[in-house]
């Protein structure tokens, strides 16, 4: 189990290595002029010069990229070329608005598709009727038009959420939920809908196992035979789409924390890619990269603790 | 949200032996299905829109006119004006021109990379495999939205090389599915024969590989396409893609929802127009889904049927001989609910004896009904398929329409089951141990050393060598030889009075087949079990049974003792079938009463 879960770190470390590495030099390829395009056209050639050489920019790119390595190995993602701010002090403060909305996304799919996926996988009839078609709608609909319905008619119409804005949780905890719920909801939708549909069929291919039918006829009760061994061996490729959703769930937290003007590395994303600033970008992409690898690495590690034979594959 | 990109058309679906060729009437199967049908149409209005916008509209999408902003719905403009008066009718059909052409090329690239790559990975393997399947893992872990900003940063607003990088990250999801399938079908017989036969890699893929995933990627593209399209849209929606002036439905939005305060209806139209095409999209997908697989639909299980196999009454059984204190069955009928609601007779009018300590045969062909009448006794049928008629005692009593908890009492008391698949009856994911200490405790409140205890007893009763060794064992760590001796140990940790074995030892080697058996022997006689013995070898029959009932087509078509049977059948079917094992050499007891036969 400790070498399955060393060599899918390794994995991870390896992916985010290279993903680092392809993106700084595809960033640099872009030919922008930053110490122009920092001074201004009034600036001399010389102090346009002195500003790259500042900024380390006219060295070689896999120069360039070692010195970001060895920084962001110790936990320095460098400065942002525009403001000057630290990368990460300035990730940092937006992040607990991201990761508040993330987990709680995760959360309420987690409980909810599980909920409706056995339910519907197990009674099956109206329930699973309706997990299909939600399925279908949830996926159908592109995350941001839902969101923008709801918008309209939670906090425009209805006047329940604030329509735009950010409390920390750390100022009130009332004023925290009235914020993110509206957002949680709106990214949940989607990924309730895509991970009840995966449970439920995993559910009703497990039910179909011979191992099940003999389990029953060992006289095991109904819920320990449904509890223990149909979700242990259902939730496998559950969780499988449970991190593959997560990807998406950075892309669609992009928008929503534009739509409802949330201070979080979404928004953030928006704002600085606009200008090209090179660090700061480097900085959000390792960021959710990172998030994705570890995810993906509390799945593995998961489904090696659910399943034994993953362990050796 | 569905901003994942990494859709399946099916998840754990599609296999090789599922999917059918795309067939002939595929387009009038489709137009059959409602959905499919409202979705078509939709997908035409919207392209048709599109293509024809130009002699459409009357007003160009950029011509502003500020003096009638948000100006209402009017001649020559029949969805009114936007802030900048322009008119929004021109503006929803150029903008689909945009949006839809920049989900299609996005879509375009993610199969021209994906399919290509998929199907060599999938078909050749070794190290385009290896790194082919790197690559996606790595395109897999980026979030789309962000990378596209990334990308924005370098290349400009150019939304449609936005849209090539959207077709690469996207690309995965065809890899994925056309390697999965590929890989299987690769290891199909007729794949396999087709290259033996000398047929170039490029022939067999044309001919047996692409029809096989033909119909997985159309469903796909119809998903991948529906996520693009969102994704389109959502990139022009925050800003990122072209300049406000160019038409598209995700700056209409953004700029509705800007001035949503003032007019509701700006973003009304582009948000039906994306949502329906969106709909349209999947919908579409989930109705070729259909159409092209074939795929059964479940059968309908009615309340009233599930009700009625409560209320079937126990027939009265007239004079039908004595019944038998552990199993009895009479009259008894099978139906399986099928999908379009109707029923299907499975087993007609069995009845059939188990007396305690007595072996009894069941055999006939694959379909006979025989593995059916087994489950019944069992209470054990699948989804779909219920007693419909007759009357089974277990014990004494009448099993057909018991509820689950005295089904419960029966199972952990008198009945057992042992099946035929080994390996497919153990849960992978619990050790064996496990596997037989949790009835045990269920069933009689055991403590956890003593449920222990008694599974190591068991285990050591059925000949297992090391019994401590195979108890810690998963599953995969055991032969099949193995697995079916713990599912025999399973099945005797209730002190059954009534053991039903589902051809137990058909999936064995031989000589292991004649340890099983032995155990079983044994067993059978240290207890004074009755038996069901389910099997189609008449071999195992002579040797092991007391009794055999011969079946064919549901139906009971001879039975009596074994020597009687075999040696002298009455029915045509049953001495076809001897006759079918004599072919492969006799077995010990038929020879044996036949030699008799000479004597005399």
């Amino acid at each position: 189990m400790l070498l399955y879960i060393a060599r899918r770190a390794a994995a991870g470390v390896l992916l985010l290595v290279v993903i680092s590495l392809l993106t700084f030099v595809l960033l640099s390829l872009s030919g922008q002029d930053v110490g122009r395009t920092l001074l201004g056209l009034n600036a001399s050639d010389q102090q346009v010069a002195a500003k790259n050489a500042q900024l380390g920019v006219d060295r070689a790119v896999l120069a360039q990229y070692v010195d970001w390595l060895s920084g962001a190995v110790r936990g320095d993602l460098g400065t942002s070329w525009f403001t000057s701010e630290d990368v990460g002090t300035a990730i940092g403060n937006r992040l607990p608005v991201t990761l508040s909305i993330m987990v709680g996304v995760t959360l309420v799919t987690g409980v909810l598709a599980f909920g409706l996926g056995v339910w519907a996988g197990v009674r099956r009839g109206a329930v699973d009727r309706f997990v299909q078609v939600f399925g279908v709608a949830g996926y159908a609909l592109p995350g941001f038009l839902v969101t923008l319905v709801l918008v309209l008619v939670f906090a425009v119409e209805l006047g329940w959420f604030p329509a735009i804005g950010y409390i920390p949780l750390t100022d009130s905890v009332g004023g925290w939920l009235s914020t993110i719920t509206l957002p949680i909801i709106a990214l949940s939708i989607g990924s309730v809908a895509g991970m009840a549909q995966q449970v439920r069929s995993s559910v009703i291919e497990v039910m179909r196992q011979d191992y099940v039918r003999t389990l029953v006829s060992r006289g095991l009760p109904m819920r320990s035979v449904l509890f223990r061994h149909v979700l242990r061996n259902a939730s496998a490729p559950a969780l499988t789409v449970l991190g593959l959703q997560f990807v998406g769930l950075l892309g669609g937290a992009v928008l929503v924390e534009q739509i409802f003007g949330l201070p979080g590395i979404g928004a953030m994303t928006v704002a600085y890619t606009m200008r090209g600033d090179v660090p700061i970008i480097m900085g959000l992409l390792m960021v959710s990269v990172v998030g994705v690898v570890v995810i993906n690495l509390l799945v593995d590690i998961a489904i090696g603790l659910l399943n034994p034979k993953a362990r050796v594959a | 949200m569905s901003e994942s990109l990494q859709v399946l058309a099916e998840p754990g679906g599609a296999t090789a032996s599922s999917v059918p060729a795309v067939r002939r009437g595929v387009l009038r199967r489709l137009v059959r299905n409602p959905l499919g049908l409202v979705a078509a149409v939709v997908l035409l209005v919207v392209v048709g829109g599109a293509i024809a916008a130009p002699w459409l509209t009357t007003h160009a999408p950029e011509a502003a006119d500020l003096r009638n902003a948000f100006g209402p719905a009017g001649p020559g403009h029949p969805l009114g004006l936007d802030s900048a008066g322009r008119d929004i009718w021109s503006r929803l059909l150029f903008g689909a021109r945009n949006t839809l052409g920049g989900a299609v090329l996005a879509l375009v690239v993610a199969m021209a990379l994906g399919i290509p790559a998929g199907l060599v990975a999938g078909y050749a393997g070794r190290w385009f495999d290896a790194v082919a399947s790197w690559v996606v893992n790595l395109l897999m872990a980026l979030p789309a939205m962000i990378v596209l900003l990334a990308a924005r940063a370098i290349l400009g607003p150019t939304v449609w090389a936005l849209m090539i990088i959207l077709g690469v990250l996207a690309a995965p999801s065809f890899f994925r599915l056309v390697r999965g399938i590929v890989v299987n079908v690769r290891h199909e017989l007729y794949v396999d024969s087709a290259r033996v036969s000398g047929l170039p890699p490029w022939r067999i893929i044309g001919r047996h590989v692409l029809v096989v995933v033909r119909a997985p990627i159309i469903i796909q593209i119809s998903l991948v396409a529906g996520v693009a399209l969102g994704l389109q849209a959502g990139l022009e929606f925050i800003g990122v893609g072209s300049s406000s002036d160019l038409p598209t439905w995700g700056g209409m939005l953004n700029e509705g929802f800007q001035f949503v305060q003032r007019d509701r209806t700006l973003m009304l139209w582009p948000g039906l127009a994306l949502g329906l095409t969106s709909a349209a999209l999947v919908l579409l997908g989930a109705a070729l889904r259909d159409v092209l697989e074939d795929r059964g639909t479940d059968p309908v299980v009615r309340r009233r049927d599930r009700a009625a196999q409560r209320a079937v009454a126990p027939a009265v059984l007239d004079g039908k001989a004595e019944r038998s204190p552990l199993l009895s069955i009479r009259s008894l009928a099978v139906s399986y609910a099928l999908p379009d609601g109707s029923q299907r007779e499975v087993v007609h009018d069995v009845d059939l004896d188990v007396h305690p300590g007595e072996i009894v045969g069941l055999v006939g062909e694959s379909g006979s009904g025989k593995t059916q009448t087994a489950f019944s006794a069992l209470g054990i049928l699948p989804y779909g398929g219920r007693v419909s008629r007759g009357s089974i005692l277990v014990d004494g009593q009448e099993v057909v329409g018991l509820p689950t908890a005295s089904w419960r009492r029966l199972r952990s008391q008198v009945v057992s089951y042992v099946p035929q698949e080994p390996m497919s009856n153990l849960d992978p994911s619990f050790t064996v141990g496990h596997q037989l200490v949790e009835p045990i405790r269920a069933a009689t409140g055991a403590s956890r050393a003593q449920a222990r205890a008694r599974a190591l007893d068991l285990l050591r009763s059925v000949e297992i060598e090391d019994p401590e060794r195979t108890f810690r064992a998963y599953p995969h760590e055991i032969s099949g030889g193995m697995a079916q001796r713990v599912l025999l140990a399973g099945a005797m940790s209730c002190d059954p009075r009534l053991l039903i074995a589902d051809e137990p030892t058909t999936a064995l080697d031989v000589t292991v087949q004649a340890e099983v058996l032995e155990v079983l022997r044994r067993l059978q006689q240290e207890r004074g079990l009755g038996v069901l013995l389910v099997t189609h070898s008449l071999g195992v029959v002579a040797d092991l049974c007391d009794r055999v009932v011969v079946m064919q087509d549901g139906r009971i078509v001879e039975s009596g003792p074994v020597d009687l049977v075999l040696t002298a059948p009455r029915e045509p079917y049953t001495r076809r079938l001897l006759a079918a094992v004599l072919d492969e050499g006799p077995p010990p007891a038929v020879a044996a009463g036949r030699a008799g036969q000479g004597e005399r």
